[in-house]
């Protein structure tokens, strides 16, 4: 163990152990989770700007009738790694981010459980996302959907569909080890007093998502192994006329797929539950229903996967069952939303970014929702699966859920993450211009779905009628694009200002806000006993007989600076190499499935070195 | 504030009557004609209007609250810290849970309804999803052909007024999918879907069988296209229904029951017949009549100038330019066709086309 001010003692052993923890290298080699966060957080948003981009493609094709800024074959590839790209790479690493920085933070630890494996699960998450782009280079983007039906995705002559198996499934290892090391933390390293139900809603909701990755991913695990074998060995699990079965895909994705929405909407439902009671300066209100119904949710999330195939045929006993659970899983999603509701009521509201976006959140996800219910009337689904009408539903949920909340996250700890505040006139632009532009682009597409428009078309003829609607929806995305951009320059020019964002500028609750920001390496001079839901909160505030608040002279003490402390003493465990050694040698393999077996074992010996000197690293004392 | 606020409701508002006013467009899912279609239609609307009202409640409620309880400046108000309430929680749970249970009520009989068997009457077609067209089958005893099979058709399918129409839908499976054509790729799954007179989509899956009903009110053209991804031309694997009354409809038949025109010998169509029997058509084409010409891997072309649109309902029967495109370059047409570009000169082109042109 190293301690992290005192320059290590020479390591013994074949290699020796990095030991900066600050400068430009430091990144490759850094185990420090805050740190990890970050990278996780800076590749989702490089990543959302290449998926905004893909999706502006899409926009500009379908301007008009007839578009010809696409072939056909262009276009499968760029709807198809657009859902990827803002699925796999944007919203779920930009939700570990959150839970990678903050995690850790909220519940009084100074780090994950395993942080080396940590490290290792970022650089195999990059490693995927770079193997999955490698594809437009060497001969085709993956082009049969994130969805990846077969038998059209195992008989497809182009490479696309192999980088599309084998990049998620490195993702997916990424995820797994992920996984398990938060809830570890979650369950284990949680300071004193912090029990389960002193935990914010954040973590909470955060353990959920981890359980339900731990438990979904094995299962697109199988499946896209299966793909894997039948596009390049030879095996028949999808095919037919060899005793295969194309539906067996479907469930097995679903059965994954479904689970994958309430994993990637759940980060920004914690999120918001943190936003919405500082600044409406109350308690969550009734945080056991909303912790409740986020565990809710996560079961019967598992339990809704069949009414993606409504149409596939699988009888009236099975459609009537599935359609009765995706209407039972309204319910909890509605408890949220009332909660978030009577938290605002009767609070003191202020309308900095991170509110207008966690409000925006809610709005636009209740829309979502609304047209959720209606795919749970089986029949009306007959209809509109496979149209526009389901293309809206689900961007209401993921961008006008997911995305915003995400937003809403990044300028409520961005000064604790990097101590300077972004600007609130340019963020609430950013706001404004992401929400109208996220309704015109997806508010037109219900109609455009009901109007008969397919999804993953490439083209529609004027005599549809859909002209109208599909500019206006094209409109919308340059709008939002233009938002994403104001927040590009809003975060490069707070990157300007001095480190003044003070610890604790939104008034918070919870215990993050107690520590300097940025925290310092070591997270807490001392490990904080807790004492209560909000500990934070009630350092600052004492409440009085009739409920009001009444300040705690000298309460909170925020300005941990003071105490000019220099870490000595505090063990953390020291850099290391063989995380990134470890996760390069992954894409090696992959690409030796797909060239040649030499290039795989180079891979595997790659991987084998990285996990060997890993076991055996020395421990720098 | 408020002036945005005014924004985003009457953003919302727009959204609202925009969705309840979907002009008519001729694939449209709130313009049913015919009976099954507005089945679905009818079980849409009320949840619909059902949704609107929650939307209304929830949305309005969250505005009047954000305007109601926003921070005054100058004014440093404490609020009350409200923890919960047990019975207003367990209450608003159960609201929804109630509202989802009326809804679900009308959900299921809709279900068992449309799984139930189609009247005696029905018309039974085979659909078959090829990559990137149909292929329908007549498979009732009375629509057997002349010369024994059953009436085979691609693309258009024609129905009469009144009747349900029972689809049984389907695509090919397997292996015969990578050799069928000599091309990989051929069986996927497909979705057929005719949103004005059918109740929805079922998706064709190679190896399994789904049925749709369709009924039409009025004689006339309702378009459809394939809803499931099935590939790069999925965007434009089109389908038209053309509804005629019962006599036309059994014209129709009669003359689908015939085997091919001959062409008169010498004449331009005639050469046209030679060339589609010698350049390679009968590789994939079926002409009834012609000996030689009974491959199944293309549309059948009998009564090819009896049909109002070919190549998934991309191009225009009736059209010969439309035609004579088709057949000097098929993949300029539609990438990634399978039909092969035979390098055909103008003469053989022309020839072609008045064959086919002859095929009522």
């Amino acid at each position: 163990m190293a301690s992290v001010s005192v320059p290590s003692e020479r390591a013994r052993g074949v290699l020796r152990r990095p030991t900066a923890v600050t400068g430009f290298w430091s990144w490759f080699t850094t185990i420090d989770h805050k740190k990890i966060g970050i990278l996780y957080g800076a590749t989702a948003l490089m990543f959302f700007l290449i998926g905004g981009v893909e999706a502006l493609l899409i926009r500009v094709q379908l301007f008009q009738p007839d578009g010809k800024l696409l072939t056909a074959s262009q276009y499968s590839e760029v709807f198809t790694m657009h859902a990827i790209t803002m699925i796999f790479l944007v919203v779920m690493p930009l939700s570990a981010a959150f839970f990678n920085y903050l995690m850790p933070l909220m519940i009084g630890a100074r780090d994950v459980a395993f942080p080396r494996l940590n490290a290792f699960s970022y650089w195999l998450f990059l490693s995927g996302g770079l193997f999955l782009y490698s594809s437009w280079f060497l001969g085709g983007a993956p082009n049969g959907g994130w969805f990846g039906y077969a038998p059209n995705s195992t008989t497809d002559p182009t490479p696309g569909m192999t980088f599309y198996a084998i990049g998620l499934l490195l993702t997916g290892i990424a995820s797994t080890a992920g996984a398990v090391n938060l809830a570890v933390t979650v369950l284990n390293m949680r300071a004193p007093g912090m029990s389960l139900f002193r935990m914010p809603a954040f973590v909470w909701m955060g353990l959920v998502v981890q359980l339900r990755l731990a438990f979904s991913l094995p299962i697109i695990t199988v499946a896209l192994a299966e793909m894997l074998f039948d596009r390049r060995f030879g095996t028949h699990f999808f095919d037919p006329a060899a005793g295969g079965d194309p539906i067996l895909w479907q469930h097995l994705f679903w059965l994954f797929g479904h689970p994958e929405v309430y994993i990637l909407i759940l980060p920004a439902f914690g999120i918001i539950s943190e936003i919405l009671p500082v600044f409406s300066r109350k308690p969550l209100f009734g945080y056991q229903f909303v912790v409740f119904s986020g565990i809710a949710i996560g079961f019967i999330g598992f339990g809704v996967w069949a009414h993606h195939m409504f149409a596939v045929g699988l009888g009236p006993v099975a459609n009537t069952a599935f359609g009765i659970t995706t209407a039972i899983i309204a319910v909890p999603t509605g408890v949220k939303i009332f909660n978030w509701m009577a938290t605002m009521y009767k609070g003191d509201l202020r309308f900095t970014t991170a509110m207008l976006f966690a409000i925006g959140t809610v709005m636009n996800f209740v829309v979502g929702g609304l047209s959720g219910v209606t795919h749970a009337v089986v029949p009306s689904d007959y209809q509109q699966t496979d149209t526009y009408y389901i293309v809206a539903h689900f961007h209401y949920v993921l961008f006008g859920g997911a995305i915003l909340g995400l937003f809403g996250g990044l300028y409520y700890w961005w000064p604790k993450i990097f101590g300077r505040l972004l600007n609130e006139r340019a963020g609430k632009i950013n706001f404004w211009l992401m929400v109208i532009g996220l309704n015109l682009t997806f508010g037109p597409m219900h109609i455009l779905g009901l109007q008969g428009m397919i999804r993953r078309t490439f083209t529609y003829p004027e005599s549809l009628g859909l002209t109208f609607w599909n500019e206006v929806a094209t409109v919308g995305a340059f709008m939002i694009a233009f938002g994403v951009l104001v927040f590009v320059v809003n975060a490069v020019a707070s990157f300007r200002h001095a480190k003044d964002a003070g610890a604790d500028p939104w008034d918070g609750r919870t215990i993050e806000w107690s520590i300097p920001s940025p925290p310092p390496i070591y997270n807490f001079e001392e490990i904080p006993t807790v004492h209560a839901l909000d500990d934070f909160w009630h350092r600052k505030y004492a409440e009085d007989k009739s409920g009001r608040l009444v300040p705690v002279q000298a309460g909170g003490s925020a300005d941990a600076g003071e105490h000019h402390v220099d870490g000595h003493g505090i063990h953390l465990p020291g850099p290391s190499y063989f995380p990134l050694i470890a996760a390069a040698g992954f894409p090696l393999i992959g690409y030796g499935i797909m060239y040649h077996w030499w290039m795989a074992f180079v891979g595997a010996v790659v991987v084998l070195v990285g996990i060997f000197g890993w076991a055996l690293e020395p421990s720098a004392e | 504030m408020r002036k945005r606020v005014l924004w985003v409701l009457g953003l919302a508002a727009l959204a609202l009557a925009l969705a309840a006013c979907a002009p008519n467009a001729s694939q449209d899912t709130l313009n049913p004609q015919g009976p099954y279609a507005r089945e679905l239609k009818n079980l849409f609307v009320p949840v619909f209007w059902v949704a609107v009202g929650v939307f209304v409640v929830v949305e309005g409620g969250i505005l009047l609250i954000a305007l109601k309880y926003r921070h005054r400046k100058g004014q440093d108000r404490m609020p009350a810290q409200t923890h919960g309430n047990t019975r207003l929680e367990v209450g608003w749970t159960i609201l929804p849970a109630v509202v989802l249970a009326v809804v679900a009520v009308p959900t299921v009989a809709t279900i068992w309804d449309l799984a139930s068997k189609p009247p005696a009457n029905a018309i039974n077609v085979t659909v078959t999803g090829r990559q990137w067209w149909w292929k329908y089958e007549y498979t009732d005893p009375e629509m057997k052909t002349a010369a024994g099979g059953q009436i085979i058709s691609a693309n258009q399918l024609v129905i009469p007024t009144g009747r349900t129409i029972y689809l049984t839908v389907t695509a090919d499976a397997g292996a015969g999918s990578r050799s069928d054509a000599g091309v990989p790729g051929f069986a996927v799954i497909h979705s057929y879907w005719v949103p004005e007179i059918c109740d929805g989509k079922q998706d064709a899956v190679p190896g399994h069988e789904n049925h749709i009903k369709c009924q039409a009110d009025h004689p006339g053209t309702y378009t459809g296209n394939c809803a499931e991804f099935c590939g790069l031309n999925h965007g434009i694997m089109k389908l038209e229904v053309t509804a005629l009354s019962p006599h036309d409809f059994e014209a129709w038949v009669a003359n689908e029951k015939l085997d091919a025109a001959t062409p008169e010998p010498g004449s331009l169509a005639a050469t046209g017949l030679d060339t589609f029997m010698s350049v390679g058509c009968i590789a994939c084409h079926a002409v009834r009549g012609v000996e030689g010409a009974e491959a199944d891997a293309a549309p059948n072309l009998t009564h090819f100038a009896s049909r109002d649109c070919m190549v998934g309902c991309l191009l225009d029967n009736q059209n010969p330019d439309d035609i004579a495109r088709w057949l000097h370059d098929p993949a300029a047409v539609k990438e990634g066709v399978k039909m092969p570009n035979y390098h055909l000169s103008d003469d053989q082109i022309k020839a072609l086309v008045a064959y086919l042109m002859s095929l009522k």
